[in-house]
């Protein structure tokens, strides 16, 4: 009889982070556990907060671009074109052509580079050891495309307001050629690895769901809305650049779980190559940097802009005084409004999920800090 | 002869609104003119809303509706679920520091319409009180958090204002113009 009786349980508080391989940077989670499933979680972000907002209203409207390259740094150019594009806007300034396939060519291939480390790092985080090491190896190739381009493997500062900083090497074209032809054999390889892996879908598949409609009103944007079935890309709805010339398909899913999540990104790299494929076909000869005054000095007026970031819908509010350096500038990053329903998502799910939950969602800390 | 002109029934109207556009480069004093879309959802805004308005204009292609503070969940439960508007996503809140007063700015977005708006609300620096709006979309949620932390604006009726990218203790708010960039405290 005393096998029968009723084992009493005590909720648990598990401190998890700031300093965890798992939480993608400096990033705490408070969880309330009853055995093992999860109680309440309560995140904790601001480690990374160096201000960056307030920075950009004491630099000129050119040094600004250096402290967006290192909000998302794992999708620097992405980023760098949202707040040349906000101060272009207010400017009334026009792109040479060529510089904006350029952007849009560099800006792809970003966002294959970032899919390409959650590939790895999602792979890590549902304990595969080996994805990680394939996708490092894929997203080699783009940072040393990167590199010849602009000087840097990572924070680049290579887009201007008003174009690209310099003309890209001559054999731009055909190295481009060459590494998509590579990173579609190598992409192919990493999905046949990790994407129906028995293990990875047990894992990933029905955990962490969100529907749309909740998803919509937490602000989720990216994979992360599309996902639930929400078709919604900045690049389709408000195009910018010149992705209305463009070709592409934007993948939706539907359960809105983990796996879904994954597969989306994975499905998106493709379209990305598609992208960048039509892109060297129609870019154009010419100048890549419009004739403007050495100092941008916006007139008085705000603007919001906003990009597909492979994270998802960036933003800037830019106010201006019509002085050299930004009024205000106030940033919407993606990341902050995928971790806002991390209640939601991890309430009932078991510990170890936490970790592939957390993962799916894709953030990078120093857009969610600022 | 200037007090006289001034004194006229139509300019004693007009010049408060003047005056504030000029201190804060708000919708009356766009760079670019609204585009089509934008003026369409305008008049939109300025049917649904009525009599919340106390100013309007935009630039580009935000439309932009000034309301008073206390009337902005209102304002906004409106947006979000008058079908002709359908601002289902809360796509920004910011604030402002325009020295004089605060000014909270919502940028709105429909996902299933595709068109945006910007509502704005100025606040006193020295008292910043803005009803929530977290009970109609609840990603307001860490940005009123953000906007408490960086600006001091209380969000009343917010579920939790704890600070978010400071620490417990952090004295002054770093967001305002007043702040200075060097020469505080550090952690």
């Amino acid at each position: 009889m005393t096998t029968e009786k009723q084992q009493e349980t005590v909720e648990l508080l598990l401190n998890m982070g700031p300093q965890h391989p798992a939480t993608h940077g400096v990033f705490r989670m408070v969880l309330w556990i009853d055995g093992e499933r999860v109680v309440d979680v309560e995140p904790h972000i601001g480690y990374l907060h160096r201000g960056s907002e307030k920075l950009c209203e004491g630099e000129s409207y050119a040094q600004i671009v250096t402290l967006f390259d290192r909000l998302d740094y794992i999708a620097n150019f992405n980023n760098e074109l949202v707040v040349c594009r906000a101060a272009e806007k207010l400017m009334g300034v026009e792109v040479p052509e060529r510089a904006q396939y350029i952007r849009v060519i560099l800006c792809e291939l970003n966002r294959i580079a970032s899919h390409l480390l959650f590939y790895g790092t999602y792979g890590l985080d549902a304990g595969a050891m080996t994805p990680v090491l394939y996708a490092f190896r894929e997203r080699e190739r783009i940072q040393n495309l990167f590199e010849a381009v602009s000087g840097a493997r990572m924070m680049h500062n290579f887009f201007r307001i008003g174009g690209v900083n310099e003309d890209v090497p001559p054999d731009f074209g055909q190295r481009v050629r060459r590494i998509m032809g590579e990173l579609r054999r190598g992409m192919e390889e990493c999905d046949r690895l990790l994407s129906f892996n028995e293990i990875f879908l047990s894992r990933t598949r029905g955990i962490g769901a969100i529907d749309a409609e909740t998803a919509i009103d937490y602000g989720l944007t990216g994979p992360n809305l599309r996902a639930c079935g929400v078709p919604y890309d900045v690049r389709k709805d408000d195009p910018y650049e010149v992705y209305d010339r463009l070709e592409f398909d934007v993948p939706v899913a539907e359960h809105g779980d983990c796996w879904d999540r994954y597969w989306l990104r994975v499905q998106e790299m493709y379209q990305s190559l598609h992208i960048v494929e039509q892109c060297l076909e129609q870019m154009p000869e010419g100048p890549v940097m419009a004739q403007l005054r050495r100092i941008a000095r916006p007139p008085k007026g705000e603007v919001f802009v906003h990009c597909e970031n492979p994270r998802g819908d960036l933003g800037v509010y830019l106010v201006s005084d019509g002085g050299p350096k930004p009024y205000r500038v106030k940033v919407r990053p993606p990341s902050f409004c995928s971790l806002m329903p991390l209640k939601h998502l991890m309430r009932g799910c078991y510990v170890a999920d936490c970790v592939v939950i957390l993962g799916s969602i894709d953030i990078v800390l120093g857009e969610v800090d600022r | 002869m200037a007090t006289d002109r001034g004194q006229g029934g139509a300019g004693e109207v007009r010049q408060p609104q003047a005056e504030r556009a000029a201190g804060h480069g708000g919708p009356q004093a766009p760079a670019q003119p609204l585009d089509a879309m934008g003026q369409a959802t305008l008049a939109l805004l300025q049917r649904s809303l009525g009599p919340y308005v106390v100013e309007s204009g935009g630039s580009f292609d935000q439309p932009v509706v000034q309301v008073r503070p206390k009337d902005i969940v209102e304002v906004c439960r409106i947006c979000k679920e008058r079908e002709a508007l359908d601002f289902n996503l809360l796509h920004c809140l910011s604030v402002v520091d325009y020295e004089e007063h605060l000014q909270v700015v919502y940028h709105l977005y429909s996902l299933r319409l595709k068109h945006k708006a910007v509502l704005k609300v100025d606040v006193p620096s020295d008292d910043p009180t803005v009803p929530t709006v977290t009970p109609i979309w609840r990603g307001a949620d860490w940005y009123e958090r953000e906007g408490h932390d960086l600006f001091g604006v209380v969000f009343e009726g917010h579920p939790n204002l704890a600070p978010l990218l400071l620490y417990e203790g952090f004295e002054g708010y770093p967001g305002r113009k007043s702040f200075p960039f060097h020469d505080y405290q550090e952690w």
